[in-house]
């Protein structure tokens, strides 16, 4: 009996700390943890934030940036109405297909349509990026350790660099960026972006918007997931209880 | 599957089946109403189900993402993307997938860690034991290749660091490995030829489970005393007292894998694996899945590579031969004060090996990788042969159940138990 209490304790917890321990690993710094409002069972994304970052995408990032994996219909995910997402598609110019002379054309955005990419392809964006291949940001937050934290943190991370350390031409000391040398200049400057809210954009503000925006842009199912997770514990809990009545009431009869 | 005279059925349309084909009582007998079992067996006797339930979730996720998934080079990436967000509830079916693999290493991990402590390996069920080992390196290579599939950077970086293996082999080891890819690396027919693979292994393993269930009908399930079943007072209908004492598990192993289905589905997951594959980028630390750290280990630990090989496949294939090392007749290790010892130190190795799996090469990782490896296999070649000699049991009771123990004699002797006379 001592043995199986033991067993039982172990195993997750070694478990615990195995799963742990493979993926801390590494030199990086690690970021600071931030308050966001779709972390835990109940997290939801705030829909204001959600529209100010995809400005922030739309004006800062998507020069260098492209998002690959969302389309225009998406935007009625984080609250624009279809007509809103209609009217942004159509101020998109988007590659139309071959028409009947077999010569490429363009024509204004869809609501089906991807959000355009700022380059034809990776060798393009090399080219005028001085080698660097600024990656797609759809799954970002889930491609970096410590996901949404980290984001946030290397937008406002742009410090002069310390004494004596040699910066290569063209690159930017940050604090949170792995090696510290990156490519990527510090994107964000004060009021940079003009907010219709009236919010005012500060670079920590509009790094919060951006980093919550490209949190859902990599997790568009969140919401969904959180509300139905609930769901489904509450019923397999009462199952289990239920379960648990059944297995006591057919070996009450015996003697064991 | 089962002889004997069948159970007469009342409904008219069991009753023309049976006698066609007696498909309802051989189940019956097998896992059913029909199927004595030893009434003592506690609930780590309940990873069996688990295991069912996990291939049968693993199937049928499977099937669903197969009908969307692309095995190609070039669309696999896209492909997972679409169904993680325009297939309806894709993502769900995804996550569950995903780490439904986990689930089912987890629960098979426990399956063994409870054959080890209670030998149900031993005399009459050594087959039984082999089949499930079969098993075990049968999941291994479906989780692996299964684990390619997204062909984002862990995938295609841990097939290339998996394959290349096969090229220590000598003489043959650079032509294997070229005819496994199907070229000359890791590429789109490697891709194809490991989806195709992904999609028959598991009916690979459910063909097998078929045969271990089977072995496992004959003599019946072993229990936590060891001793065999000595008559019907020993043993309870499968059905309905172990189907129901397992239910309970069925649901809490259910809540525990839906919360991580829907609240932390990527816990176990590596970030690099939503970067797409690159062959030109080598990520800074390709690490293995937490079900594969141990063996990872142990691959690193040997600075030879043929000999690495050699010592990764042993770690698993050592277990066949389990039920020939072990020299002690008792089976439980409640009666077995020294290798119920020897049994905790050999779990500790394997979670050590299991750190030093996720740890970059080198440094004091290696070093105890290093020392974990010998003492993994000196658990199997040294520890087990040799305790089963010297070790002096504790006293067995005479049977399993209550009455035939009365209260009084609860303390049994050495020489009224038949098993540990000798």
């Amino acid at each position: 009996m001592k043995l199986n209490y033991y067993l039982k304790i172990i195993f997750p917890i070694s478990i615990i700390l195995v799963t742990n321990f493979a993926f801390a690993a590494g030199d990086a710094p690690v970021p600071p943890k931030r308050q966001w409002s779709f972390n835990g069972m109940f997290g939801t994304f705030e829909r204001d934030k959600l529209q100010r970052g995809f400005k922030v995408y739309q004006e800062v990032c998507a020069s260098c940036h492209s998002l690959k994996y969302i389309n225009f219909r998406n935007l009625t995910e984080i609250g624009f109405t279809n007509d809103e997402a209609k009217f942004i598609a159509s101020q998109a110019t988007v590659p139309g297909g071959i028409d009947d002379e077999g010569e490429a054309f363009e024509r204004p955005g869809r609501l089906s349509d991807p959000l355009p990419r700022p380059f034809p392809n990776d060798n393009a964006a090399r080219a005028a990026n001085g080698g660097a291949l600024p990656p797609d940001l759809s799954l970002i937050t889930k491609n970096r350790n410590y996901g949404p934290n980290y984001i946030f943190a290397l937008l406002t991370g742009y410090v002069d660099p310390p004494d004596g350390y040699e910066l290569s031409p063209g690159m930017s000391y940050n604090e949170w960026y792995p090696g510290h040398q990156i490519a990527m200049a510090s994107p964000l400057s004060d009021e940079i972006v003009d907010y219709p809210d009236g919010t005012k954009a500060t670079i920590s503000q509009m790094a919060e918007d951006i980093t919550h925006f490209l949190h859902w842009a990599a997790n568009p199912e969140l919401e969904e997931r959180h509300s139905l997770g609930f769901q489904v514990l509450i019923f397999l809990t009462l199952l289990t209880v239920l379960f648990w009545f059944v297995k006591r009431a057919v070996w009450r009869k015996i003697d064991h | 599957m089962a002889g004997g005279p069948r159970r007469q059925y009342n409904n008219p349309i069991i009753r023309w089946i049976e006698y066609r084909l007696p498909i309802v009582s051989t189940m019956e007998a097998t896992l059913g109403r029909d199927m004595p079992t030893p009434r003592n067996l506690n609930y780590w006797w309940s990873m069996g189900m688990i295991l069912t339930v996990a291939l049968a979730i693993q199937i049928l996720t499977g099937i669903f993402l197969a009908m969307h998934y692309v095995p190609t080079a070039e669309g696999a990436f896209d492909s997972v993307e679409r169904i993680m967000r325009d297939v309806n509830n894709g993502w769900m079916i995804r996550y569950m997938h995903a780490n439904g693999a986990s689930l089912f290493f987890a629960a098979v991990y426990i399956h063994i860690m409870r054959g080890l402590y209670y030998g149900s390996y031993k005399a009459p069920r050594e087959l039984l034991w082999i089949l499930g080992v079969l098993l075990l390196f049968i999941m291994m290579a479906t989780a692996f290749i299964g684990y390619v599939l997204p062909w984002g950077q862990m995938s295609f970086w841990g097939a290339t660091v998996i394959t290349n293996l096969f090229s220590a082999i000598p003489l043959i080891g650079e032509t294997l490995t070229t005819w496994i890819w199907g070229g000359f690396a890791v590429d789109n027919p490697t891709l194809n030829r490991f989806f195709s693979l992904h999609y028959l292994l598991p009916f690979v393993i459910a063909g097998i489970t078929v045969l271990h269930i089977w072995a496992l009908h004959v003599h019946g399930p072993s229990n936590p005393l060891g001793i065999s079943p000595k008559g019907k007072h020993d043993t309870l209908p499968y059905h309905p007292y172990y189907t129901t004492k397992y239910l309970t598990v069925f649901g809490i192993t259910l809540i525990i894998f839906a919360f991580f289905v829907f609240y932390e589905p990527l816990y176990l997951n590596h970030p690099d694996s939503f970067k797409p594959a690159d062959p030109l980028s080598t990520p800074s630390h390709i690490v293995p899945e937490w079900y594969f750290l141990p063996f990872y280990a142990i691959l690193r630990a040997i600075p030879d590579k043929l000999g690495g090989v050699i010592m990764f496949i042993a770690s698993v294939a050592i277990l066949f031969l389990v039920p020939f090392l072990d020299t002690s007749k008792v089976r439980s290790a409640r009666f077995r004060p020294i290798y119920k010892q020897f049994y905790w130190i050999f779990i500790a190795d394997v979670l050590l090996l299991g750190w030093c799996g996720s740890q970059p090469a080198g440094g004091i990782a290696l070093l105890l990788a290093r020392l974990g490896t010998v003492y993994y296999f000196a658990h199997f070649l040294l520890v087990m042969p040799l305790v089963g000699w010297f070790e002096k049991p504790r006293a067995i009771p005479e049977g399993i159940s209550k009455p035939v123990i009365p209260k009084e004699r609860a303390g049994f002797t050495a020489e009224t138990s038949p098993e540990a006379a000798e």
